[in-house]
């Protein structure tokens, strides 16, 4: 749905041929109750007054036609609806859009405003006024108001917005008290009468006050809609309404003299040309630590290599072991003086007719494991029992991947993005990179998805929604796909690396970054078009707020676990059939001479090249048991890198980008990765 | 006071004030630039210029950032 333009999105949405509540939002939303829509600039802490509204049974759910989620609560009074964070209502791109669509059928609006910021968000505030809706305006943050020395004449906002104000501080819920009771007087504001009057003489054609502005504002889609021209007013009443924030400014906010606060000092060392990058260390070691150290090796290695593998695994295959022919093959295992962990003793125990039919060897197998810890491998005669309970199957290897080893992982990298994201960090750092990755034919804002890459490739393809035009999602995807491993693999590649010694490990960084930079460079040359600019507000540097870090991050990784869960189980299912049949076997063996002859590995890497469709660490796994030397393992991580990501974020980019433009990523990666995995071992090996 | 001179945003050095003398061609990034106060007549501080020509600049108490390739299409008028 996402590499669809806006023209394509008006066809899909259905409400061509009707007249007035005839939108996707018409369907979307409840009928009967007065609907209340939450209408904000980015963290302006909205959903905490949806929260409030709402209480614990929140409905979250894709707007029609697009990936923007919605979240829909009850109230005893209003059902609640909060929109994507905006700056404007317009239809510059899908957040607004669905905005735009929801606010069109509300009834009643809560503006949230920001009040340290109010420069940016009283545009909004006016816009919504002359939409001619009834609202109220909530002056959040007043506690940082307060102490960055800014005073603010609430009843002359209120007078001449002509709209209750009502001032918050939505982390101690102060003033939310009196919430309700500004909702039941919420009104009609006061818009620019000159506009006033243009927009009732479009009245009668369109329906609304609300959508006669997006048609003089030149909204095309909102035109249609009413089968009139769109308007081409919309920069005139821009500027004359940035034009009365200004003179609003002026008169309702006072703001003493204040020394430089400790926020804005670290503000300007974040986007400083020297101390930026001290800073940028500073806060990516803080990140290796968290997510690569603790996360990707304390947490997955309870919650993968103990509950997964030691715990959920053996018992779901026990289960299915009690009826169905299987060996079971038990590896003793326990550790060497050094502490490293070395096979004691392995048994073979068969099973044709599944162990409840012979529990005279199921004994013995069970005193053979007895004492110590044990390996158990599970060879299924059925390929039905290989295909969902297998090595790669659906319900065993998927689940724990996806609840044990992804679910962490994605958990600590949204924590660490939203804490970066309300900290006011995330839109300097990206001011920092900006010129970078403009070479690469991105702006600053593809560092988000570049940076999650490392956690998760499937999860990066995914918000590579964010970037402003298909150009930048196709870069973005197409290095995500290429040259970023995944936490899952780089913890192999690391410990891999290790062993090969220092040149080793700067030959591989070398030639990866070689090949990210050309990638970026050679796409960026030949691609048509342009990128889009950076333009980009940057907020205040504040402490993050708890609550607000935790929700963001648990409502970012229910998302992604609902949309990226399916892809995972087809991927797994794909394979295991692929294994069933032989395939996978002949793969590996069509594979097996390009191995030796051009990459001069041994024929069993082409194994573990094809192990890294399943999943990217499994490839790289599979390297530790050749004794391979360190050039070797240059040349096989390089190719393991560059090429295939699993199967589960190929299918991600299909979606994504499309079946053709996918495809062309996928095979473009098997060529480029025995390519450059070829001419690196052309001159190391 | 000195003389003033019309530039592109691009070329104003940390601590340069200005004010916005025209927008950029494109209609929707021009939009864009209103809603966040890069209006013609606005007062503008260059706040901090990086190495490459990414600018971040202040209207009233806002920061915003600003890419080079942008900054080149917005005049400003040099105090």
């Amino acid at each position: 749905m996402n590499n669809l333009t806006p023209d394509e999105i008006t066809e899909i949405l259905p409400h061509r041929g009707h007249r007035h509540h005839g939108t996707g939002a018409a369907a979307f939303l409840e009928q009967g109750k007065t609907r209340l829509v939450l209408v904000g600039n980015p963290n302006v802490g909205k959903s905490m007054f949806f929260n409030y509204l709402t209480g614990l049974y929140v409905d979250v759910s894709n707007f029609p036609g697009t990936t923007v989620e919605v979240s829909h609560g009850d109230h005893p009074k209003y059902a609640v609806y909060d929109t994507p964070g905006i700056y404007g209502v317009s239809s510059f791109n899908d957040e607004e859009r669905v905005a735009r669509d929801i606010i069109l059928e509300g009834d009643l609006i809560l503006n949230v405003v920001d009040a340290v910021h109010l420069e940016r968000d009283l545009f909004l505030t006016l816009q919504l006024i002359d939409m001619g809706k009834k609202m109220i305006v909530c002056l959040n943050m007043m506690d940082e108001a307060k102490s960055r020395g800014l005073a603010i004449n609430v009843q002359e906002l209120s007078a001449r917005l002509g709209v209750p104000v009502l001032p918050t501080t939505a982390i101690h819920k102060t003033g939310f008290d009196r919430m309700e009771e500004q909702l039941a007087q919420a009104c009609v504001g006061n818009s620019e009468s000159s506009l006033h009057r243009r927009l009732h003489e479009l009245l009668n054609r369109v329906g609304s006050q609300a959508e006669a502005l997006m048609v003089l504002e030149g909204d095309s889609i909102i035109a249609e809609r009413h089968g009139v021209p769109p308007g081409d007013e919309r920069e005139q009443i821009y500027v004359e309404r940035r034009n009365r924030v200004n003179r609003l400014l002026d008169k309702v906010v006072t703001a003493t003299e204040q020394k430089h606060s400790i926020s804005a000092t670290l503000g300007r060392y974040a986007t400083s040309p020297w101390l930026g990058f001290p800073f940028l260390a500073v806060i990516l070691y803080a990140l290796y630590l968290f997510v690569g150290t603790f996360i990707a090796g304390d947490v997955v290695d309870l919650t993968e290599g103990t509950i997964g593998n030691r715990m959920f695994e053996p018992w779901v295959k026990d289960h299915v072991a009690a009826w169905t022919a299987t060996d079971i093959v038990v590896e003793k295992v326990g550790e060497d003086a050094a502490g490293e962990e070395i096979t004691l003793a392995t048994r073979t125990f068969n099973f044709p007719e599944g162990t409840d039919a012979n529990p005279a060897l199921l004994q013995q197998m069970d005193s053979f494991r007895d004492g110590g810890t044990n390996n158990l491998r599970y060879n299924f005669s059925s390929p039905w029992a290989v295909i969902f309970f297998g090595e790669f199957g659906a319900f065993s290897m998927t689940v724990t991947y996806l609840l044990f080893l992804l679910l962490p992982l994605v958990l600590g990298f949204y924590l660490s993005l939203s804490l970066l994201e309300d900290s006011g960090y995330l839109p300097r750092l990206a001011t920092f990179v900006d010129r970078a990755l403009t070479m690469l034919g991105l702006n600053g804002r593809a560092i988000i998805p570049l940076i999650l890459g490392f956690g998760c490739v499937t999860m990066a393809t995914i918000t590579t929604r964010l970037l402003g035009t298909d150009r930048e999602k196709r870069i973005a995807t197409t290095i995500l796909q290429f040259a970023i491993p995944c936490s899952a693999q780089l913890a192999v590649i690391a410990a891999l690396l290790a062993t090969a010694g220092t040149g080793a490990t700067l030959v591989y960084v070398a030639v990866i970054l070689t090949v990210f930079i050309t990638i970026g460079t050679v796409l960026d040359k030949t691609l048509p078009g342009t990128s889009s600019p950076l333009l980009l507000d940057l907020p205040p540097m504040r402490l993050p707020r708890a609550r607000n870090v935790l929700q963001k991050t648990w409502v970012k990784t229910l998302a992604f676990m609902k949309e990226a869960t399916p892809w995972f189980f087809i991927g797994a299912l794909a394979v295991s059939i692929l294994q069933v049949t032989g395939l996978l076997q002949q793969w590996v063996d069509i594979l097996a001479p390009i191995t030796t002859g051009w990459l001069k590995l041994p024929a069993e890497a082409s194994q573990a090249f094809v192990m890294g469709l399943v999943r990217r660490d499994f490839g790289a796994a599979g390297l530790y048991e050749m004794a391979l030397t360190p050039m070797q393992v240059v040349v096989a991580l390089t190719t393991i890198t560059l090429f295939v990501p699993c199967i589960a974020s190929l299918m991600v980019m299909l979606k994504e980008r499309g079946t053709r433009e996918g495809l062309v990523i996928w095979i473009g990666s098997w060529i480029l990765a025995f390519g450059v995995g070829g001419l690196v071992a052309l001159v190391v090996i | 006071m000195p003389s003033s001179a019309s530039v592109p945003l691009v070329k104003l050095r940390k601590g340069d004030h200005g004010v916005i003398l025209t927008l950029p061609k494109q209609a929707e990034l021009r939009s864009q630039c209103i809603r966040l106060g890069i209006c013609v007549a606005a007062q503008v501080r260059c706040s901090q210029r990086l190495p490459g020509g990414t600018i971040i600049i202040e209207i009233g108490r806002q920061e915003i950032a600003i890419g080079k390739a942008l900054a080149g299409e917005i005049e400003v008028n040099v105090e």
